[in-house]
């Protein structure tokens, strides 16, 4: 891994699967040959500032920490400041090691007026290439020649007019929440870094998360593809913390595939045109009658030169003598074909490592006493008993409770139990459930329609909190020193936890390094980095490395969840058709203080001048409702209270278009309508009925069933996809609803690895039936009431269908986002198929709660 | 401190700890064997399922002295050296991980299922507890389905 912690080498990485492959080279944390070389398009802005030749500059060494680059941001433009804030910056580097300085800018590719390729020698046999596509898309000049397969409006026309368009519904067809991350991301999308080592390995730097959502193998698939390089012979590794990717280092929004297709393609792209020029020098042949396959270049007379062999000559190309464009989809031989994942057999062998199971150099286990109410603060302490306890290490006081080290977990929680301590109240210590349902009931601006002369349909809904409850309990390790830190956590926010962790400590932001490490699941809980927040405090104030584990216990009473919601809805309607439909959202606001509103500033939302809060925002491009109902408005009020609360699984969409999604069923109902054939008459664009189609088509839609047995529909699309859930319920027992059979119909675009997808798809059922039927939280007087998957009633094997159909439509375009997609569907399909199963119409979630 | 003898993957292990500690603890944080995996510590989330002289257990309630003299298979113990057990190798062809935290114990359940019923049905896959967040229930029923056919 390029971030290898420093050159003590007594401090040695945490082991990573992707990492030990890629041999010793890669983590002895010493200077190495190297060579980088940047890719970049000619500006079209006419700034001139990537038009001149620039000189080159050397990259840091992986081996040392780096100031954090410079990059102006913040114009209005997108496109035009992608453009010029995207050329590579000249940072100054004065911990890079001396360059041998063959860096001199490359003349013009042999591709007049495409690119140019910065290249510079460090010291040798590794080739290291990073290369921007993302602004090629962004930029419709030379996205013609840079990314073939873009089709459609890019991101950054669609962002062109965001101004003018906010408070008009339908906001995310034109730009929604991933192409404003995509947008924030561009200025930094060319600092992708894929290196290919001498030992023949191919790794892919991933500024990203891998949290089970399949990244790791849809980027080794890419890679390997653009490449001709085996499957096997890609690593993966997850970056480190890279402040120089300022927006660019956020997992979230379904926009990883999304964001990194064309950047990852670049890169591998110009790696394969060096590899094959330096076997063309080596062979004296010309560089166009040459072939890759199998990682390796192969010549027309049968020779045959490994990438491993070729990878420190192809590091002193500086003009590739074949293009570096990425293949166009008719050419792509693994993109498209069902990939097992690259990490599966580490998995399954116990091999995988997460945060609780790496071994850094005296880490010792820490557990925290929490408040007995949420938010609640230390009152009294006594911790004499359990520190003379055996094995305890430690006692320690941080703002959020009593950490106690120990040399083992259990000597830690024993201890922790053993503590004396009161507490004052948290400030919601007044409220219980039923409380929270009233304000947000009492939040909801009046409709704007009175249903004067018209009929109308009215719906109330409301929807507990939800714990996000990955199954890997949030776990950091921390080893604070004076003048420096050190953490590793599975962290889908690591500049922000960076910074913030570096502001706690007194540190500058560059003495601070975040090692991301896989997560055991997330869905949405690790945008927060609160368990690394607590452990750098810990290490502080105890002096040493500690690894810090959140309990189950803890995670459900003090961890974040989907906030609570209550919605109103009225939709008017005469003879047949629906005239208007409003939907009131009223949400306990929701923390997005993860770096969230910083990109969408980057991203050239001005959200001040809009009048906007950070949450108006996001709901504003991700909330459309994809029928054509009249007119239609959708307004979010806010509840603040000071409960723990952040994104989860496709965040508003989960509970905004589940309860459009009923609405729609009853509406058919009253209109005499069936609730697949109103939809498809109302449904905007032939893709969104095309999905609705196959899955009504595949899961038979209508076919007789039993009683106490339904089937139901739901339809969502957002982050440029689509999806349709058909599920079929069995509530022949009302108190015990089991779903039979799923069929699910999804197009999100262009499929990296349709066996991860299905994955995605799968759980967001999983996560639907849960919710939906079963598992939320309750407050009572400032607590939490559930305290483990006892009593959070996540679903179970015998809660699951024992069958699951997907069907993947022909991809209507460039890649869309599918982690979250399938959640509001699935979750409404699941609702629907119980009213229609039990003849109720289910107005408070989960069912049985 | 007290001192415990029992047979681990097939090695015998020596180790002092208190006799009340979880075996969980004592596994992960003394003997350094990570598959099993803290998920609830109250043996109901099942993640860290491994098994007791052949049987499914859950590490995190069994104190280390009743493991004394007996033996104990983790995740790590399943395989025979580089060739996997049946069932870790549907796991493979299902591709049913997703962030893997749980598969160690699901793999463990399905073993010792299998062990005491060649041939499940739906309703014998029904009873396994072990929680995936991530929702891999699908594909655990038609591995442990594959490694039905497989080992019979």
């Amino acid at each position: 891994m390029a971030q290898a912690p420093g050159p003590a080498p007594c401090r040695p990485c945490p082991p990573h699967p992707a990492r030990r492959r890629s041999g010793p080279a890669r983590s002895d944390g010493v200077d190495r040959p190297l060579a980088r070389s940047y890719a970049h398009p000619r500006s079209r802005s006419g700034t001139g500032a990537g038009a001149a030749p620039r000189p080159a500059r050397p990259e840091p060494s992986p081996a040392r920490r780096t100031p954090p680059i410079s990059t102006p941001v913040a114009p209005t433009d997108a496109p035009s400041r992608a453009a010029t804030a995207g050329t590579p910056q000249t940072p100054s580097t004065p911990g890079a090691p001396a360059s041998s300085g063959s860096g001199s800018a490359a003349p013009e590719s042999p591709r007049p007026g495409r690119r140019r390729f910065l290249t510079y020698l460090l010291a040798a046999p590794t080739l290291t290439v990073a290369a921007r596509a993302g602004l090629d898309a962004a930029a419709p000049a030379s996205a013609r020649a840079a990314v073939p397969a873009a089709t459609g409006r890019t991101a950054a026309e669609r962002a062109s007019s965001p101004p003018q368009l906010l408070g008009l519904p339908g906001i995310p067809d034109v730009i929604d929440l991933g192409d404003a991350l995509i947008l924030a991301g561009l200025p930094t999308s060319h600092l992708l870094v894929l290196e290919v080592t001498s030992d023949g390995r191919a790794a892919l730097h991933v500024p990203r998360l891998e949290v089970g959502q399949g990244l790791t193998t849809a980027i080794a698939v890419l890679v390997a593809d653009e490449l001709d390089a085996r499957l096997a012979d890609v690593d993966v590794p997850l970056s480190d913390g890279r402040p120089d990717l300022l927006f660019n280092q956020l997992t979230g929004a379904s926009n990883s595939v999304r964001s990194l297709y064309d950047p990852v393609r670049a890169a591998a792209a110009a790696a394969r045109a060096r590899l094959v020029t330096a076997a063309a020098r080596r062979w004296s042949l010309p560089a166009d009658s040459l072939r890759t396959a199998d990682s390796a270049v192969l010549a027309p007379d049968g020779r045959r030169a490994s990438y491993g062999e070729l990878a420190a000559d192809a590091a002193k190309v500086a003009v590739p003598a074949v293009p570096a464009t990425p293949k166009s989809p008719d050419q792509q031989r693994l993109v498209g074909r069902p990939t097992g994942r690259i990490d599966a057999r580490d998995i399954v062998t116990g091999k995988a490592k997460y945060a609780g199971d790496l071994t850094v150099p005296g880490a010792v286990p820490c557990v925290v006493a929490r408040p007995t109410t949420l938010n609640g603060t230390l009152k009294s302490l006594d911790a004499s008993v359990a520190r003379a306890m055996p094995g305890v290490l430690g006692v320690v006081r941080i703002p959020t409770g009593v950490a106690v080290l120990a040399e083992t977990f259990d000597q830690a929680l024993k201890a922790r139990d053993a503590l004396l301590t009161t507490w004052n109240p948290g400030p919601v210590a007044a409220l219980s459930t039923a409380d929270i349902k009233a304000r947000l009931r009492a939040a909801h601006a009046p409709f704007l329609i009175p249903p004067l002369l018209t009929q109308y349909v009215d719906a109330e809904f409301d929807f507990a909190f939800v714990n996000h409850a990955p199954m890997e309990v949030l776990t950091a390790v921390a080893d604070v020193r004076p003048g420096r830190a050190e953490l590793w956590f599975a962290a889908q926010t690591p500049i922000v936890a960076q910074q913030t962790i570096a502001a706690e400590l007194g540190l500058p932001q560059d003495a601070v390094t975040v090692h991301v490490v896989r997560g055991g699941g997330s869905f949405g809980r690790r945008l927060f980095f609160d368990a690394a927040l607590e452990a750098a405090q810990v290490s502080r104030a105890a002096g040493r490395p500690v690894k810090l584990m959140w309990t189950r216990n803890d995670d459900m009473r003090h961890g974040r969840m989907r906030p609570a919601s209550h919605h109103r809805i009225r939709a008017t309607h005469a003879l047949g058709q629906v005239l208007t439909y409003e939907h009131r959202a009223a949400t306990v606001a929701t923390d997005f203080r993860h770096g969230l509103g910083e990109a969408l500033t980057a991203a050239g939302f001005n959200l001040s001048v809009a009048g906007l809060s950070l949450a108006q925002a996001f709901f504003l491009l991700s909330e459309k409702n994809p029928y054509d109902v009249g007119i239609p408005t959708q307004l979010l009020a806010e509840v603040p209270l000071e409960v723990p609360t952040g994104s989860w699984r496709s965040v508003y969409s989960g509970t905004v278009r589940v309860a459009d999604e009923i609405m729609m069923d009853e509406l058919a109902r009253r209109l005499g309508q069936d609730p697949v054939a109103f939809r498809r008459a109302r449904l905007r664009g032939a893709a969104a009925r095309a999905v609705l189609d196959k899955a009504a088509e595949a899961g038979r839609w209508g076919r007789p069933m039993p009683p106490g047995q339904a089937q139901g529909i739901g339809y969502h699309d957002e982050h440029g996809s689509r999806v349709a859930y058909l599920v079929e319920l069995d509530a022949t027992d009302p108190k015990q609803p089991r779903v039979t059979r799923a069929v699910v119909a999804a197009d999100v675009g262009r499929v990296v690895n349709p066996r991860g997808l299905e994955a995605q798809l799968t759980g967001a059922l999983i996560d639907g039936i849960s919710v939906v039927l079963q598992a939320g939280i309750h407050i009572d007087h400032g607590a939490v009431r559930e305290g483990s998957y006892a009593d959070f009633r996540y679903a179970r094997q015998r809660q699951s269908p024992p069958s699951v159909e997907i069907h993947l439509l022909p991809p209507t375009g460039s890649p869309g986002g599918a982690g979250e997609l399938g959640v509001p569907a699935a979750s409404a399909a699941v609702a629907n198929a119980y009213a229609r199963a039990t003849g109720t119409s289910p107005r408070s979630f989960p069912i049985d709660f | 401190m007290p001192s415990h003898t029992f047979v681990l993957n097939g090695q015998p292990v020596t180790v002092e700890a208190p006799d009340d500690m979880p075996l969980l603890w004592v596994l992960r944080d003394k003997l350094g064997v990570t598959g099993p995996k803290y998920g609830c510590g109250v043996g109901v989330c099942r993640a860290c399922t491994s098994h007791l002289d052949g049987a499914e257990f859950q590490p995190c309630t069994v104190a280390v002295k009743d493991c004394a003299g007996r033996q104990v298979t983790t995740i790590e113990g399943l395989a025979d050296g580089d060739t996997l057990h049946p069932v870790q190798e549907a796991w493979l062809a299902c591709d049913v991980a997703q962030c893997g935290f749980c598969q160690p114990g699901q793999i463990m359940t399905a073993v010792a299922l299998l062990r005491r019923n060649p041939a499940p049905t739906d309703a014998d896959i029904d009873q396994i507890q072990n929680i995936c967040r991530c929702g891999t229930y699908p594909r655990i029923r038609e591995a442990i389905k594959q490694a039905a056919t497989r080992t019979a």
